[in-house]
């Protein structure tokens, strides 16, 4: 017990690291901000361009999803980052883990949306268009607002797992929360800075997790 | 671990690509170990989904017997499980617990920390269809005198698991491809032995061939998704 | 019907309410072997939860339910076991949408009873029978019409062999021209002598085969006697109500 606190919940480690750590949770908030914002509309746009039911168009987009969603995202993240510059690309260290992530998220928002527009009826873009609406008005104010509330627990759900990718960030050594606290936990000798980042992560995502459970039951409920 | 580019300097742009990414020298000389890394994912991957499903089910058929402080002790199991990143577990359990003196071997981290988060998701997901189940549907089956478990076991749990097919196919993909997240911990799964076998040689090839064992593994994956989603189009 | 035998379910006092809501407020109610039972009422009065006490589908708050001289609501009894010897029938039939007609009929008999499923198909056949869906055996509950649906259900009942069946409500859920196919098999369930509490709006049923009509209002038995007395001839002010608004509705 007294080792347990004394490695896992050591409070003087808590006090010294905890600037540190909470630099890192900074960055992991502005990764978030940027990859999901972009994941989204790249999402949007896939379904959006999907919607146009044309056949050459849904093909490159379907190959396009499978392809990322097939690839785990650390392995994109590495194949990036040190495939790169056998391209002799100088990417940035955030542009190279933002860019690996935006394709994997992209592409599972993109299949979120595409279910929503599925769920609409036919009859809704038809009635839209027939009070004289132009197809893009007709999408942005009758068709997108009604699927985004279909889909809406999935796109929580994804938003959720955008933010725990953040984490695979460490492996490129980009300062986020876990990196930060596994250089702390290397120069402590202790287990504290990383059981603290995921208590951090915890208190972040905490209460998604809850209201995504609520969703999820509701939408049974009412079904 | 920084990439080390080994390009010979006299090459032209497109030489020094075919060099860099389909180099069959490269491809020869590691191909094997890559090919044990596939094997490595693959049986992680598999005892991954068993551990997962197995241990998600049968949390479900516990919380259906509705005792309360076993409830909360599942919610919380749960939650925490669901909002952890993956590899935040990992290394918890492969660099924090020998601290404690209960060391790992980075097969037994990843496992566990990935078997944990699949049952987690998987309680829910079945959960959320034993609650889709309608009410009528335990009634009539107790009427007859099935016992709560009987009832869940014959007539519930099938219709549940049959909403539950979609869902938990996306989950079960994406917390498989987690075994990546192994090659953290120095496990010699494809991502590892290809990304080392590429700074080893300074050549890009191992991560191409690396890439594609991936897609071998994952894309029928995807393929049975997309197929189950119109199949059992699951109704909200 | 035998009137000097002791009765088949017996309720005494019956008391259940629902949070602040008492919904049976002392019922004393019996049923003698062989009898049809029919219990009438308006919305909300009670019917249904009176149904679901006699099989514990809801907990009654005081009283007791006595099923062929066990009371049912004593601690320790085997409930799982009594259920088998109460029959009940839903309004929304409640098959099992993933089995087979044949196999709704005999998932009680093959996990409770434990019967081999040769002799189960043998008994799940003989009650279809009695419900005239011989040859439905093997049809899906979404292959099969409203009416189908319900008997099925009665079948799954009377697989069982039960002492006594209750329904709540089977008609209401159907289609005006496949109500008579299940009130068909009422009537013959009444004659072969099987004891039967039937919760409906069916008046002309209630007429043709009910030995006792049964009027509850806000969670008591107001009124009941025989058929003929109940409709032609009521007592109480709340059930010439009752009897009023359904002519008007009809
Ligand atoms: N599970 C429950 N929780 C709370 N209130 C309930 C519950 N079940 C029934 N009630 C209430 O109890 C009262 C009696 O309900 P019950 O279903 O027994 O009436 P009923 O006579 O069968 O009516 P109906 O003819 O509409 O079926 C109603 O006011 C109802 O709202
Ligand atoms: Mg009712």
């Amino acid at each position: 017990m007294e080792t347990l606190l004394t490695v896992f919940f050591n409070v003087e480690i808590m006090k010294k690291v905890w600037p540190f750590l909470l630099q890192g949770l900074g960055m992991t908030v502005v990764l978030s901000l940027v990859v999901i914002p972009l994941g989204l509309a790249g999402g949007l746009g896939i379904a959006i361009l999907s919607s146009l039911q044309r056949r050459w168009l849904n093909r490159v987009l379907i190959v396009y999803v499978d392809f990322f969603r097939a690839f785990p995202p650390l392995v994109l993240l590495i194949f990036i980052y040190f495939g790169f510059p056998f391209l002799q690309i100088d990417l940035p260290k955030f542009a190279a883990v933002a860019l690996g992530f935006f394709l994997n998220t992209s592409s599972y928002f993109g299949e979120i949306f595409r279910a929503g527009f599925e769920s609409i009826p036919r009859g809704q873009l038809e009635a839209a268009r027939s009070t004289g609406l132009t197809r893009w008005q007709a999408l942005v104010s009758v068709v997108i607002p009604q699927a985004t509330r279909n889909v809406l627990p999935d796109l929580i759900s994804n938003t959720l797992e955008v933010i725990k990718l953040t984490s695979l960030a460490s492996v490129v050594a980009l300062p986020e929360l876990l990196n930060n606290a596994r250089q702390a936990q290397a120069l402590t000798y202790n287990a504290t800075p990383v059981v603290l980042a995921a208590l951090m992560y915890l208190l972040l995502l905490w209460p998604i997790v809850r209201l995504l459970s609520r969703l999820e039951h509701k939408s049974i409920a009412l079904h | 671990m920084n990439p080390v580019v080994n390009v010979p300097p006299t090459m032209s742009t497109l030489d020094r690509f075919l060099f860099s990414f389909f180099n069959p020298d490269i491809a020869g000389r590691y191909w094997k170990a890559i090919a044990e890394g596939f094997v490595t994912t693959t049986w992680l991957g598999v005892t991954v989904i068993i551990t997962g499903l197995v241990v998600g089910l049968a949390l479900a058929v516990a919380r259906a017997q509705h005792v309360k402080p076993l409830n909360f002790c599942i919610i919380v199991f749960a939650d925490v499980f669901r909002a952890l990143p993956p590899l935040v577990i990992i290394i918890i359990l492969f660099f924090a617990f020998p601290y404690i003196e209960m060391a790992m071997s980075a097969f037994t981290a990843t496992w566990l920390s990935l078997s944990l988060v699949l049952a987690a998701f998987a309680e829910e997901i079945f959960w959320a269809g034993i609650l889709a189940v309608p009410k009528g549907q335990w009634e009539a089956a107790r009427s007859t005198g099935m016992s709560r478990l009987e009832t869940l076991q014959h007539v519930v749990l099938p219709q549940a698991v049959r909403m539950t097919v979609p869902p938990l196919t996306n989950r079960v993909m994406a917390i498989t491809k987690g075994t990546a997240l192994g090659s953290v911990v120095a496990l010699h799964e494809i991502l590892n032995v290809s990304s080392s076998a590429s700074s080893e040689s300074g050549n890009a090839t191992p991560l191409l061939v690396g890439a594609c064992a991936y897609l071998i593994l994952f894309i029928p994956f995807v393929w049975f998704g997309r197929w189950i989603e119109t199949r059992f189009a699951w109704k909200r | 019907m035998k009137q000097d035998l002791p009765p088949i379910l017996e309720l005494k006092g019956l008391v259940k309410s629902f949070g602040a809501l008492q919904v049976l407020k002392g019922i004393d109610f019996s049923v003698q072997p062989g009898e049809l039972a029919f219990i009438i009422g308006p919305s909300g009065s009670g019917k249904s939860t009176l149904l679901r006490c006699c099989n514990r589908l809801e907990e009654p708050d005081g009283g007791s339910v006595t099923v062929d001289g066990i009371d049912i609501t004593a601690p320790g009894v085997d409930i799982n076991r009594l259920r088998q010897k109460i029959g009940m029938v839903f309004q929304s039939f409640n098959l099992y949408p993933h089995m087979t007609a044949l196999g709704n009929v005999t998932l009680a008999l093959r996990k409770v009873q434990g019967m081999d499923k040769a002799t189960a198909d043998a008994k799940g056949r003989a009650a279809l029978e009695r419900v005239g869906l011989t040859d439905k055996a093997d049809a899906y509950p979404n292959q099969l019409s409203g009416g189908q649906q319900q008997r099925v259900g009665i079948a799954r009942s009377l697989a069982l062999e039960p002492l006594i069946v209750l329904f709540d409500e089977p008609t209401s859920a159907l289609d005006p021209e496949l109500v008579g196919g299940v009130l068909k098999v009422m009537r013959e369930l009444r004659e072969s002598g099987m004891t039967m509490v039937v919760v409906s709006h069916e008046m002309a049923f209630a007429r043709a085969a009910a030995d006792r009509v049964v009027f509850m209002d806000q969670g008591q038995i107001v009124e009941q006697g025989p058929p003929e007395e109940v409709f032609g001839n009521p007592k109480h002010a709340r059930l010439r109500e009752f009897l009023a608004t359904l002519a008007d509705r009809h």
